[in-house]
């Protein structure tokens, strides 16, 4: 591969690239009768800054139905409550418990919960529900209850203004209640910002998980990540949030991409390797290097990722090749060769290890001119949800996150009604930035979401694409 | 704790930017730009930000007057510690093998844990100055301390001083350039021009090949577009080099634009440590430097051939070792000329220079020309001067560790009539 794997570019996690005109003249003081004329009114979301508080106000938490979360909830660490009692103070979110709502008189109460607190929810609020998985009710009504939850959430998150985001999260029963901790302080914390209207399955973590975290440790601390197509774009954010979060992060792009890629690697403080994930003896030469100089890893972000879009009645053989074969088939080999006797002592996986792959709403919802694109990330999301399983045995996860339209220099280039077009058809009605890609992969590699595997989550702010 | 025990200093890595050719990509990149981002390189590569290092000895040939401390500046404007100490040197072509030979007797002797080695050069961004007769006008009038004292100098100004002083790839005591000093050497070893054309194939196979297989993909940086050497020709083949036409050594000489190495810009490092220092950081030891030895002729009065010193220092360093020429797996033998290397192999399969010159009872004997700069070498990669040592030492030390055994011999001539010389020994 002679190009780039990442396609993309970014100023880092919080940097812009791409320049969203319109959502600056919106949120100026002549922006005023946009609103008038029925013109969406992009939110400046808030974003995460290491040191800032979790919510911007405090959180709400009530209960619907018979769960018994909410004092677990409320004790999580930086979480600062309010007493349902004040009933005049903005809230910086909304968290529910309706893990235990199985009847529609307990769904009706989680109507009038959010009904009568929506309208206190500040700018970049964050609504939260936590339900049972709809297949472990015990009665057909507590299944249609249940899953009545999905409806509700996602049309929440189309009704929210101002940047605030709904999102669901299911647990299993078996599941305890920290298993969800790690899901519920990504979703109400600024790194979930372009994270809306999703759907996340936390089950009980697999054997062998990861230590448990040091309190007011950063999340990777001590950890060895390994992010390819980490020269530019989505990737180099990617590498960026981990060594921010302490990780030894391991940026690797192809040979042709080094000068970016050192770039890349000396400014977040974590070390260059340039090898061509197609090449035949690339997975050799991985684990050998991650062995060799690491003693193994605990994080692969499978990032890397080529565009050759032409339409299907154009398509040739080196089009379609040359995107399955960075997209699809290095992936596919690379996960052979990591998870390849592991335990054994000659694979690199550590055991409680973490696969994230970068899907693409394109894998799910189809691209004009991207069947090759489309099918690779489609692609990707059968690996990732056929690995789970397989790879639970030695509590390592394995799942992807799908990016939505994100603003890189790739879509910076688009024509101006296309770029137009796919920033503000979601419920933000903005494009998202590489750094929430990021914040979304290291939530779901930290030590504490074992319970969260073979899922696809979507960065897409609630896009109506695939959705 | 005292260490006097010396012990053998480790080559962990390196890193370069590919060899650009002279007034291409790096047309407006100095020297300091060069060797700033190749260290940058090496930093990215093996995780060294703001590591404060043993120290950093690099150098260029061709060299400005404000590059004073090239070295230091480099450092000051990479990611390394801007406690890491650094010096310039200057051997010629012989810099930067001199660079690692310095580097790691340090570490050999205790006083120092780690090291970057290296050089740069650019023919393209070289110095030029203004000549001799302008510049003394010019410090006459500097040191002049009264208005008529300055007018005086100022009317020493002629035309003719605007006539600047450009380098000149000549010897200053012969006037004559390396490729003539070269083709004599050639025509006295009688090195034909078929086989110099042949070397020149081989280095251009044997580089192309080295690439497409990835070997370098830790060795080598792209740099402001250029992901391999300008000068490497993949399709490089004898009938092509054969219609070349003979540019040193008159109409009937050997020597062409195609078994020359071509004028060149690049940079090179090598990191260098104590196996100790690798082990406790996690980086790989891919050789050790053996022996190193520099040796110098004289060619203005003494009859030898410019670039025939490693001629002599080799034999020198085999015989302190209790090796013989037969004893290596890899030789490295820079190719200023095609017919610089054929000669130098040719002297040591003669019996009448290794007896009368070397003072040898017998030939030092022949090589395994497969074993030959088998990932190339400097007719393809190209040659900026003083980069040229350390692209060698990083290429030998990642063979012997792919190898995983061995020892490869290096042999760089240089300007002046000398040489440098060094073994390396897989980890």
């Amino acid at each position: 591969m002679s190009s780039s794997m990442s396609g993309t570019v970014s100023n880092g996690p919080g940097g812009r690239v791409g320049s969203d005109w319109y959502r600056t003249l919106a949120n100026s003081p002549i922006g005023g009768p946009l609103g008038q004329l029925g013109l969406p009114r992009p939110a400046a979301l808030r974003r995460y800054r290491p040191g800032q508080p979790l919510t911007d106000g405090p959180v709400l938490v009530g209960t619907a139905g018979t769960g018994t979360l909410a004092q677990h909830l409320l004790a999580l660490p930086g979480l600062e409550s309010v007493a349902a009692t004040e009933p005049d103070a903005a809230l910086g979110a909304l968290v529910l418990d309706a893990t235990g709502l199985d009847t529609l008189a307990e769904l009706a109460a989680a109507r009038t919960f959010l009904t009568g607190a929506l309208r206190r929810l500040r700018p970049s609020g964050r609504v939260v529900l936590l339900g049972g998985l709809p297949e472990q009710a015990g009665d057909v009504t507590g299944a249609a209850a249940r899953q009545a939850l999905d409806g509700l959430v996602r049309s929440v998150a189309k009704e929210l203004r101002d940047g605030a985001t709904a999102n669901l999260v299911l647990l299993d029963a078996a599941a305890a209640p920290a298993d969800v901790d790690s899901t519920v302080l990504f979703l109400l914390s600024a790194r979930s910002a372009y994270v809306d209207g999703q759907v996340v399955r936390v089950r009980a973590p697999g054997a062998a998980a990861g230590p448990a975290e040091a309190p007011g440790r950063l999340a990777h601390t001590g950890r060895v990540v390994l992010v390819t197509g980490a020269a530019r774009g989505i990737g180099a954010a990617i590498a960026e949030v981990f060594a921010r979060d302490g990780a030894t992060v391991v940026c690797l792009d192809v040979p042709a991409q080094g000068d970016a890629l050192a770039a890349t690697s000396n400014r977040i403080g974590g070390l260059a390797l340039q090898l061509d994930i197609t090449a035949a003896d690339a997975p050799d030469r991985l684990n050998e290097y991650l062995l060799g100089r690491h003693g193994g890893v605990d994080v692969v972000v499978h990032n890397a990722g080529i565009t050759r879009d032409k339409l299907l009645v154009n398509m040739d053989d080196a089009r379609w090749d040359a995107v399955l074969a960075v997209n699809l088939r290095a992936q596919l080999e690379l996960n052979a060769a990591l998870l390849g006797g592991v335990g054994g002592g000659d694979a690199p996986l550590r055991a409680g290890a973490r696969l994230v792959s970068v899907s693409s709403t394109s894998g799910i919802a189809g691209n004009r001119g991207q069947t090759n694109y489309a099918a690779s990330k489609a692609g990707v999301i059968g690996m990732v949800r056929a690995l789970a399983p397989t790879a639970a045995g030695h509590g390592i996860t394995v799942n992807a996150v799908a990016p939505g339209f994100i603003e890189t220099e790739m879509t910076g280039a688009m024509p101006f009604g296309t770029r137009e077009a796919g920033r503000r058809i979601n419920s933000l009605h903005q494009g998202g930035l590489p750094a929430d890609v990021a914040e979304t992969v290291a939530w779901l590699a930290e030590p504490g979401s074992g319970g969260l595997t073979g899922q696809v989550v979507r960065v897409c702010g609630q896009s109506l694409l695939g959705a | 704790m005292t260490r006097n025990a010396p012990r053998r200093a480790a080559i962990v890595g390196g890193n370069r930017i590919p060899f650009g050719r002279a007034g291409g990509h790096y047309a407006k990149a100095s020297n300091q730009d060069m060797l700033t981002v190749a260290l940058d390189g090496l930093v990215a590569r093996f995780g060294l930000r703001d590591e404060r290092l043993g120290e950093v000895a690099a150098g260029a040939v061709l060299k400005h007057s404000r590059d004073r401390d090239l070295t230091r500046e480099s450092v000051l404007g990479s990611r390394l510690s801007p406690a890491t100490p650094a010096y310039d040197v200057q051997q010629a072509c012989g810099t930067g093998l001199e660079t690692v030979v310095l580097v790691a007797n340090k570490i050999a002797l205790g006083q120092i844990e780690s090291g970057v080695a290296g050089g740069v050069d650019s023919v393209s961004d070289a110095p030029v100055s203004v000549n001799d007769d302008l510049r003394r006008v010019l410090m006459e009038l500097n040191h002049a301390r009264t208005l008529g004292a300055r007018l005086a100098a100022l009317a020493k100004l002629r035309p003719g001083q605007i006539v600047p002083d450009l380098p000149r790839n000549a010897e200053p005591r012969t006037g004559l350039s390396m490729g003539e000093h070269a083709a004599i050497t050639a025509a006295e070893w009688e090195i034909g021009r078929a086989e110099q054309d042949e070397l020149t194939v081989a280095s251009h196979r044997n580089l192309a090949a080295a690439y497409d297989r990835g070997f370098f993909d830790d060795l080598v940086t792209p740099y402001l577009g250029l992901n391999r050497d300008a000068t490497l020709r993949p399709d490089a083949n004898t009938a092509a080099l054969a219609r070349l036409k003979p540019v040193f050594g008159g109409a009937g000489g050997t020597m062409t634009a195609g078994n020359s190495t071509p004028l060149s810009d690049g940079a090179s490092t090598v990191l260098l440590g104590s196996d100790e220092w690798a082990a406790e950081r996690g980086l790989p030891v891919l050789a050790h430097l053996v022996d190193a030895e520099t040796a110098a002729v004289d060619y203005v009065h003494g009859g030898e051939g410019l670039l025939m010193a490693p001629a002599y220092a080799v034999p020198r360093m085999l015989a302190r070792q209790g090796l013989t020429l037969a004893d290596f797996d890899f030789y490295e033998i820079h190719e200023a000329f095609a017919s610089t290397v054929l000669s130098t192999l040719a002297a040591w399969e003669d019996k009448a220079f290794c007896t009368e010159r070397l003072g040898l009872e017998a030939p030092l004997g022949s090589i395994d020309r497969t074993r030959l700069n088998v990932a190339g070498s400097s007719l393809a990669a190209g040659h900026p001067f003083a980069a040229t040592g350390g692209r060698i030492v990083a290429t030998l030390a990642k063979l012997l560790a792919e190898k995983g055994s061995g020892r490869g011999l290096i042999s760089i001539c240089a300007a002046g009539g000398q040489g440098v010389v060094a073994i390396l020994e897989a980890a």
